[in-house]
């Protein structure tokens, strides 16, 4: 990263011609359209496996992007290479939820099983190996990709079956799985209806027929048709409906924004971006229910005057934009989604788009930034998105589980809704429990189950010979909270009490097993890969973060350290730019409030109490 | 124009509607510190250098960027405010090699300053600048000047510089806005962002043409106008303001002056180029100290050149014209005066030749 | 200069650069302006990609502003007139023009209408391969802007026809009312420094400074007295490329150049070349030795722009100082000193005790200088021309309310073929220019280590069609001949190129580009035919 990483000797004599026509022909089809880059991009690399310079200057000249700028984003995503790599690339997890499950050992295991190290290739050009963030199957961690695949619960064994079998040609095609990690309906169910998931694992997520045999559309038909914008607003606002993405924001307040608007286009964008560690719901949905996620796009486009959605997905998840891909030809072929629907004047189009590889782009400006094809730094706001967001027209920006929560409410309205959840926030909500309880799964009930039910009645309790030390609730950015906590209902304000977040709905139980100086080092690890560099105090103060714990997990920590560490995430929380820089310290304070002894004792006493950091 | 009026520091400020927190201060005289901000560019509010309190505001705001607002209450060097600025000035110094504060922190642990590359922006450099005004210290976690970072010194024209580098990306407006020449942009993620021209290559590989609007945005010693490197510190040096001697924009330049010769040449911020240039304008000075300049007058004699006097070459010259001119007529003599020398001298050019020769044959080269 | 005099009054640029940021739609053609003017290139990328107005590109090369341009038409070298009538044929047929406007404030209309209507978008078409719609495009995003500015530079005048090529943009601007106003006008780039301060000077063969006529007795009473003379040659005089074929006729014996260097910059070079040695005497003050000087009896060595006071007039008629920043090199002179000394020794006392003094001087006979003083320039800043009076303060742009001739003129012009065309011979067409890199004729630029690094020799621009049909690789020499001379440079295979024409740029004296060139030249500005001529080329 810090030589100058491509040399202008790489000419386009790299490329076959009939490689370069074929990028020829993608450039072709997107030339004319915003925000090309990504897309192009994509199949390019998809074509060839990385994008060599002749392709990037094609492509720049093509598109009439600037050199630099493609440049500048590409390298901005973790997935475009633009060296050769093997065949395979096998993506280890280091994530948090897949470090506390020991993906340390797991990522030796693979070393010594491929001979290589971290980004190198094996010498038959098989495997590449690399590090990633979370990949968003923490219900399985430790958790690796190999190219779409992803292998979970891993093991020794585990690892060199795989690659066995990826050596013996056996490649998994991942379009012929059923679903990326485990069977919903294997789950343990909540007694309550199911507003969300109801058809997830019964119904067939390839055909629309069967989304429809269940009463599919009939709430996009009834707003259509029968409702009028304002009316769909003003349904959505009583049914309470709050941002399931982390922020919470009500979502009818947010769209009654956007409404009055005379500005045209507008546009809806999905946020499929599912990012944070430990959350992987809207996966679930979206492989398993598809139809449901448009629908919600299409009401929700009908109720603010937007007649083109963008779903963006982020790029880990393959299965579920090949099905959400499909769901669109199919809905576009039976008119559900395109022109003129239900014989009215309402059109609605949604458009998959890929992330690429960086969690920032779950932030809704950044997001955007990365639809119109650019690095994803997020904005300044306002204005907000609703104002001017996509192309700076006004943009609605929803969290996948909200969407996918508006076919109900516009068929059974917002009071029947309401009855759902707490008062503070409405609805059943899908909560995710992973790390260290017997069998991590998600479940969908009603707002403001405690932490304790959550664990001992959907989860058979911790794992074997465990003690609950901690849980980070709603993602990694979120604080932690301790047995105090087991009680609290888990809901938006109520968590906010006791330094928890509902956040993505997300809880990563951990044991006594897990440092905390440890974990946090895991954390602070997340945050400096994906702190985006846009300002000073996230790109500068993420790294020495992660810089000071290394130390102390080594027992080269100072005493000055904690004061330092507290000033520093003072100054992040104080002075970042977007949401990531502000909240990226949040857990470090939180774990210095509550286990700081823990600290203390690997500074002064170097010692680890959970016998995870060694000290040289 | 409306005026409103916010408070910053207790003062009642006016702004007009539009203006940045900022701007209001800068026309009331309140000096907000800025980095990355570049006048006529988009502010990106990336370094966090101007943050202020702002009343009711959960996190502190970049002064550059929020909207000044009617009733607003800002405080611009509160306490909270200065701690963040400090630490944002103690990340920023940490970041780099910047040598002029390390000889300081590192001379005890036998580093010695004959080994480092001075820093050019010394005297300039508006980190450092910031450093003394909020008496931040050399952080003790600092990068030691090592050869990590990439140092460019393969063009005659410019040098970057990467480990003077803060990620202000001022020089990527400078060219993708102040020059639209859209040669480089801001590349990677995160700590390992960096400054990418083209696919990542040095300058002299990529789309740069070479303007040099990069060097002068720089605030920092990360991009150094190479011909100055080594001529001078900079308040060594005294600035002449002149136009630019090549095409007809008449560009306003700063000739930066070190013993009676050029060292190196700046865009003034006034019209018609409000700081720009062209190559040729901040990189095309060499002629004026050139080694072929002519130094005395010439002569020929049987076909070659030599050194004269200038009594004796304007006798020559004058004696000559007035033969041809006594000989032949004023009109067999022709004047070519010249679109590369002043209003004066063209003036009094044509008034040499129309009053003292006596001839219209006055002419250059406008045409071509 | 010719052209916009005749239908303005005026030869300069109309407008402001700082204007062309907030216009509303700029029409360029040919001027590539990235390379030739790079700091009014910015102001037009600013408007275009920051700003987003509407920027129209006419030329045949692919130019760097086409990547920022809404519509790029790239017509056939020498084709320009057609294409200009065509756009004013679609706006009357269209009805787009100001019709108020020219009813008011233009005369000539009715003649321009009736030459213009036979050239239809598909006329032109056939003449220009611009295709019909895209003409129809421009014409109308021309039209219905609410200002619309025009830039040129040599693209346009280097033409056997060029003063008609600039009429015809004076044509196409009064036509839609956009000249006299803001963000508008007909503007001209000046190439050098000072070539608007040398033409405001009386640089010229007709005009005293200020553009006051010498065939005009007033004004040769009033110059005559305030220089204290008796009189004043009355004839107008010989422009530069007459009086280089006037050498060898006999009619002019001597000549004293002041910083132009002809061998190089002049059309048909080895020509200037004999000229020049058949004076009687030639006498050649400049910073260097140059191709020129070479050719002298007497050399005087002058100064840089670094090393004297005085003052240039840009192109948007702004002077501006520039000021002594360091000695004088050896024994050279500032070029005004020198013209001193030789006056009196011919016997007339021109003494000044510095620049400011002349400019003193100058302002008093000089209506449109009289405002300006060094003065002013040093508190003020740089100030536009006209400036009457020491309270004026400058005039941004020319025309307002009434054109400097009164009426605004209205010319119909007729397209014709450029003088040399293409044939089984020499089938390929040369067109000529500068590099960003490099300035003129080298003298200055070629001295500067960037500069060279970036562009150190002669190239040979050209299609990569072309390049196969000659077998020609990347950087291979190539010949290139024409009927007066030949060059070698190498190839540079660049799309920006149209096929079946090539560029070569003429600041190189080892590969002069102008060898090649023919002396043909516009009849009225007398300004060579520098991009259009026949040549062929081979492997060299």
């Amino acid at each position: 990263m810090i030589q100058h990483t491509q040399s202008a000797s790489q000419t386009a004599a790299d490329i076959s011609p009939e490689a370069l026509s074929k990028i020829e022909a993608i450039i072709a089809r997107y030339q004319d359209q915003p925000g090309a880059l990504m897309p192009v991009l994509q199949e390019a690399q998809d074509l060839l496996g990385y994008l060599p310079v002749a392709v990037q200057e094609r492509i720049a000249a093509g598109l009439n992007i600037p050199g630099s700028e493609v440049f500048g984003t590409m390298s901005f995503y973790s997935m475009y290479a633009w060296a050769p790599k093997g065949k395979y690339v096998i993506r280890m997890c280091e994530s948090p939820p897949c470090h506390v499950n020991g993906s340390e050992n797991i990522l030796q295991v693979l070393k010594q099983e491929l001979g290589i190290g971290v980004g190198e290739t094996t010498t038959d050009g098989l495997f590449s190996l690399e590090l990633t963030a979370c990949l968003g199957v923490c219900e399985v961690a430790p958790a690796m990709q190999i190219n779409e695949v992803v292998f979970g619960n891993l093991t020794r064994d585990k690892i060199k079956q795989v690659l066995n079998d990826y050596r013996a040609g056996k490649a998994v095609d991942y379009k012929q799985l059923p679903y990326t990690t485990n069977d919903f309906r294997k789950y343990k169910q909540s007694p309550q209806e199911l507003v969300v998931l109801d058809n997830v694992g019964v119904i067939d997520p390839m055909k629309i027929d069967d989304y429809l045999a269940k009463g599919g559309y009939s709430a996009l038909k009834k707003a259509v048709t029968s409702m009028t914008p304002e009316a769909v607003v003003e349904e959505v606002k009583t049914s309470g409906l709050r941002g399931r993405g982390g922020a919470g924001f009500p979502c009818g307040v947010k769209w009654s924004f956007t409404r009055p608007l005379t500005a045209t286009p507008k546009y809806i964008v999905c946020n499929a971006d599912e990012g944070e560690p430990g959350t992987i719901k809207d996966r679930y949905i979206m492989e398993g229910d598809p139809h449901k996620v448009l629908e919600g796009m299409a009401i929700a486009g009908f109720a603010v005057g937007a007649s083109k959605g963008f779903i963006y997905v982020r790029g880990e998840y393959y299965l579920s934009k090949y099905r959400l891909q499909n769901a669109i030809d199919q809905a576009k072929a039976q008119g559900y989604l395109g022109d003129k629907l239900f014989g009215t004047d309402f059109s609605f189009d949604v458009e998959v788009r890929s992330g690429f590889g960086s969690y920032v782009c779950g932030e809704e400006t950044a997001l955007i930034e990365s639809i119109e094809g650019h690095r994803g730094y997020p904005r300044a706001k306002p204005p907000f998105p609703g104002v001017a967001g996509l192309w700076h027209q006004p943009t609605v920006v929803n969290n996948v589980e909200t969407l996918a929560s508006v076919p109900a409410i516009i068929n059974r309205g917002g009071d029947w809704y309401k009855t759902l959840g707490t008062e503070n926030t409405t609805g059943t909500k899908i909560y995710q429990i992973i790390g260290h309880v017997k069998t991590p799964q998600i479940v969908e009930v009603p707002v403001g189950i405690t932490l304790r039910e959550l664990i001992d009645t959907y989860c058979g309790g911790l794992r074997e010979g465990s003690t609950f030390k901690m849980c980070q609730t709603g993602g990694a950015s979120a604080g932690l909270v301790t047995a105090d906590a087991l009680d609290v209902p888990m809901d938006l304000a109520s968590l906010a009490q006791v330094g928890g977040a509902l956040g993505s709905g997300t809880m990563l139980v951990m044991d006594q097993s897990v440092c905390v100086v440890d974990f946090m080092r895991s954390v602070a690890k997340f945050f400096a890969h994906e702190s985006c560099g846009q300002c000073t105090p996230c790109r500068e103060g993420t790294p020495r973060i992660l810089e000071t714990l290394t130390r102390i997990c080594q027992g080269q920590g100072q005493e000055r350290d904690l004061d330092f560490l507290e000033r520093l995430a003072g100054t992040m929380v104080d002075a970042s730019f977007c949401p990531l820089g502000q909240t990226a310290p949040g857990p470090l304070m939180s774990a210095l409030k509550l286990f700081r002894p823990e600290f203390e004792e690997h500074l002064k006493e170097k010692k680890c109490r959970a016998g995870v950091c060694r000290f040289a | 124009m409306a005026h409103s009026t916010l408070n910053i520091n207790g003062t009642t400020v006016k702004f007009t509607p539009g203006q940045t927190i900022l701007e209001a201060a800068r026309d009331a005289g309140i000096d907000i510190p800025t980095l990355c901000y570049l006048k006529g560019t988009t502010p990106t509010g990336s370094c966090r250098v101007c943050v202020v309190e702002v009343e009711g505001a959960r996190t502190l705001l970049p002064a550059c960027s929020t909207p000044a607002a009617a009733g607003m209450v800002v405080q611009t060097e509160s306490e909270r405010v200065v701690a963040a600025r400090k630490m944002v000035i103690e990340l920023l110094l940490a970041s780099g090699n910047h040598n002029c504060f390390v000889y300081a922190a590192q001379r005890d642990q036998g580093f010695k300053v004959e080994d480092a590359i001075f820093c050019e922006a010394e005297g300039e450099c508006q980190l450092q600048a910031l450093a003394e005004r909020y008496q931040v210290f050399p952080p003790s976690y600092a990068n030691p000047p090592d050869t990590k970072y990439y140092y460019e010194d393969n063009n005659s024209m410019i040098v970057r510089d990467f480990s003077k580098c803060i990620m202000c990306g001022r020089c990527v407006r400078a060219c993708c806005e102040r020059q639209v020449n859209l040669a480089i942009d801001i590349g990677y993620r995160g700590s390992h962002n960096k400054i990418v021209a083209r696919g990542d290559y040095p300058y002299i590989d990529s789309d740069c043409v070479f303007c040099g609007e990069c060097v002068q945005a720089c605030p920092v010693g990360a991009l150094l106008d190479k011909a100055a490197r080594f001529q001078g510190r900079p308040w060594e040096r005294t600035k002449v303001r002149s136009t630019c001697p090549y095409c007809g924009v008449g560009c306003q330049i700063d000739l930066h002056i070190k013993n009676g010769r050029i060292v190196k040449v700046t865009g003034a911020d006034e019209i018609p180029n409000e700081g720009r240039l062209c190559v040729k304008g901040r990189f095309g000075w060499g002629f004026v100290h050139h080694p072929d300049r002519l130094t005395t007058p010439l002569i020929k004699e049987n076909g070659s050149f030599r050194e004269a006097s200038w009594e004796e070459a304007l006798d020559l010259t004058a004696r000559r014209l007035q033969e041809i001119k006594d000989q032949d007529g004023a009109d067999k003599i022709g004047g070519w005066c010249s679109a590369r020398v002043t209003n004066e001298e063209n003036y009094l050019f044509q008034k040499f030749m129309r009053a003292v020769i006596g001839t219209n044959h006055v002419d250059h080269c406008a045409r071509l | 200069m010719a052209g916009l005099a005749a239908a303005f009054g005026s030869g300069a640029m109309t407008n402001s650069i700082a204007e062309l940021e907030d216009t509303d739609c700029i029409l360029v053609i040919g001027s590539n302006t990235t390379e030739n003017h790079p700091v009014i290139a910015a102001r037009i990328k600013r408007a275009a990609r920051l700003k987003h107005k509407t920027l129209i590109v006419i030329d045949p090369r692919r130019i760097d502003l086409v990547r920022h341009a809404n519509l790029w038409v790239r017509q056939r070298p020498g084709t320009d007139i057609a294409v200009i009538n065509g756009l004013m044929n679609v706006i009357i047929q269209e009805n787009l023009q100001a019709t108020d406007y020219v009813a008011a404030r233009t005369e000539g209309f009715e003649a321009l209408k009736d030459t213009v209507a036979k050239y239809t978008p598909e006329y032109v078409e056939q003449i220009s391969g611009v295709p019909a719609d895209q003409l129809r495009q421009v014409a109308r995003l021309y039209a219905q802007a609410p200002a619309a500015a025009i830039v040129y530079t040599m693209g346009i005048t280097q033409h056997t026809v060029g003063t008609d090529n600039v009429k015809s943009l004076a044509n196409l601007a009064m036509l839609c009312g956009n000249v006299g106003i803001a963000g508008g006008g007909v503007n001209p780039l000046r190439g050098q420094n000072n070539v608007q301060g040398a033409c405001d000077m009386g640089g010229l063969p007709n005009v005293f400074s200020g553009y006051q006529a010498v065939t005009d007795p007033a004004h040769r009473q009033k110059m005559a007295a305030a220089w204290g003379v008796g009189d004043l040659p009355d004839y107008v005089g010989m422009t530069m490329t007459d009086m280089l074929p006037a050498i060898p006729e006999g009619k002019l014996k001597a000549l004293y150049i002041m910083g132009e260097n002809p061998v190089i910059s002049d059309p048909d070079a080895d020509h200037a070349v004999a000229a020049l040695k058949k004076l009687d005497f030639l006498v050649v003050q400049d910073i260097f030795l140059t191709e020129t000087a070479q050719l002298a009896d007497v050399v005087l060595p002058a100064t840089t722009f670094a090393e004297k006071d005085g003052t240039f007039s840009n192109t948007e008629r702004r002077v501006a100082l520039i000021r002594r920043a360091v000695s004088a090199v050896g024994q050279s002179r500032p070029d005004w000193q020198i013209i001193c000394d030789l006056s009196r020794r011919l016997g007339y006392d021109m003494d000044y005790a510095n620049a400011e003094a002349i400019f003193n001087e100058l302002r008093q006979v000089t209506p449109s200088y009289a405002g300006i003083t060094y003065a002013r320039l040093e508190t003020e800043g740089g100030l536009q021309w006209p400036c009457p009076t020491t309270d004026h303060p400058g005039t941004m742009y020319l025309h307002k309310d009434k054109f400097a001739r009164g009426l605004g003129q209205f010319f119909a012009i007729e397209h014709r073929e450029p003088a040399e065309l293409p044939d089984a011979e020499y089938p390929l067409t040369l067109t000529t220019g500068r590099v960003l890199y490099q300035y003129h004729t080298g003298t200055m630029s070629r001295r500067a280590v960037g500069l060279v690094e970036k562009a150190p020799e002669c190239f040979v621009e050209l299609a990569p069609e072309d390049a196969s049909r000659y077998g020609i690789g990347e950087g291979e020499r190539i010949k290139v001949r024409s009927r007066r001379g030949e060059i070698t440079a190498k190839a540079q295979i660049s799309k920006k190129a149209v096929p079946g024409t090539i560029f070569v740029p003429f600041h190189y004296g080892e590969a002069a580009a102008n060898k090649l060139t023919i002396a043909a030249f516009d009849p009225v500005a007398k300004i060579p035919e520098y991009k259009v001529c026949a040549v062929q080329i081979e492997k060299g």
